[in-house]
């Protein structure tokens, strides 16, 4: 019987990739041979089933599971690709108050004896959906953009992190990972954003993994697929691959994402050695 | 169709994408709770159906639907127990 490892990826601020991130990373470790399932907490705004390209085979949600309405077993929708990943969708409702703090609590506790890792989808804010979603959480992965108010809102999530989950009523403290996405490599080089070790110095949070700006995500989610199936080669699914094998544990230096040299710019660096 | 072969070709991916937003969104303006009913109905009577032969646990009857742009197709899957009598 499994014993999952609960994961919430947080943001605070919107549109950071907490969906993209959450679909990459579940995906990723399914690969990799575990039995995963991916929670959406964004009750009321669900794309969590588009992005991993669900979306035809939801019938059951995540609410109708806390009312009693449907089983777990019927409610998750099984990945066409991995039948080893599992997704629980978010209603589609407008009741804010549809979900329960019992309901989540018996659910992931139940999910928990399935499966070897839950990742749990936030909604953007902080408000109800937010803090059920790292309610139960053994570990965060909370997502920043290299910029003034992403940064921002992720401290206030850390603050909630420390204070309103269980981990943190019982004592302990809630291991916490960085994620950077979006990194734009040629805003680095004119010093125009942030750079990673500024983020990671303002939040003091261990950093595992910057996803450079890629258009292979946008392509990715147009024919639903995590980054990290859709491409492998590409570089935001390496970044992500990369994070899944330090959440494993694994001890490996961060790769900061660089532009690629351009044809001339090889050239001269070729004809100056 | 493979998803996969379409995907390497330049700007096909978008149209990937309306075709999958013009079935999801349908369903979505006409959803009426029907499917979740129907399904779980018929999860019921396939229960007591194959419980009259085999004695199972209620979870492993699984029912999965797929929508497609023209027709709904329905998935049955259950799980029989491993120690039965032979
Ligand atoms: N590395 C990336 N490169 C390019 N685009 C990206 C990257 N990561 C995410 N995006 C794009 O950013 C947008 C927002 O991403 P996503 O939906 O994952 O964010 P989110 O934090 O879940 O948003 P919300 O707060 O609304 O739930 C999407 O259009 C997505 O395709
Ligand atoms: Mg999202």
């Amino acid at each position: 019987m499994s014993n999952a490892t609960v994961v919430v990826v947080t943001s605070g601020k919107g549109g950071v990739g907490k969906t993209t991130t959450t679909a990459a990373i579940a995906s990723a470790l399914a690969k990799e041979g575990y039995q995963v399932c991916a929670i959406d907490f964004d009750v009321g705004l669900r794309n969590l089933d588009l992005i991993m390209g669900a979306e035809r085979r939801v019938v059951f949600d995540l609410v109708n599971v806390v009312r009693g309405e449907a089983s777990i077993k019927q409610a998750l929708v099984r990945d066409k690709k991995l039948n080893n990943l599992y997704l629980l969708p978010a209603s589609q409702t407008r009741d804010k108050d549809a979900l329960t703090e019992e309901g989540v609590a018996s659910v992931i506790s139940e999910l928990r004896m399935y499966f070897d890792w839950v990742i749990c989808d936030s909604p953007a804010g902080i408000e109800r959906g937010a803090t059920l979603a790292m309610r139960h959480a053994d570990e965060a992965i909370i997502v920043s953009n290299p910029e003034v108010s992403s940064v921002r809102d992720c401290d206030r999530i850390i603050g909630l992190l420390d204070a309103k989950t269980k981990i943190a009523e019982d004592g302990g403290r809630m291991p916490k990972h960085l994620m950077i996405t979006r990194y734009d490599t040629e805003r680095a080089k004119t010093g125009d954003m942030l750079a990673t070790d500024d983020v990671v110095d303002i939040l003091s949070v261990p950093l595992i993994g910057v996803v450079p700006e890629s258009k292979d995500v946008l392509k990715a989610s147009n024919v639903g697929l995590p980054i990290t199936l859709s491409d492998e080669n590409s570089p935001a699914a390496k970044a992500y691959t990369e994070a899944v094998r330090r959440l494993l544990g694994e001890n490996i230096p961060v790769t900061i994402p660089e532009e690629k040299r351009s044809l001339l710019g090889k050239f001269f660096k070729g004809r100056a050695a | 169709m493979n998803l996969l072969s379409l995907f390497g070709k330049r700007g096909e991916s978008a149209s990937v994408a309306k075709n999958r937003l013009q079935i999801l969104l349908a369903h979505e303006r006409a959803d009426d709770g029907s499917d979740a009913v129907l399904i779980s109905s018929l999860r019921e009577d396939i229960l007591a159906v194959v419980a009259k032969r085999v004695a199972i646990d209620p979870d492993s009857v699984r029912l999965e639907m797929d929508r497609t742009g023209d027709v709904t197709t329905l998935g049955i899957d259950i799980e029989l127990p491993s120690a039965r009598a032979s």
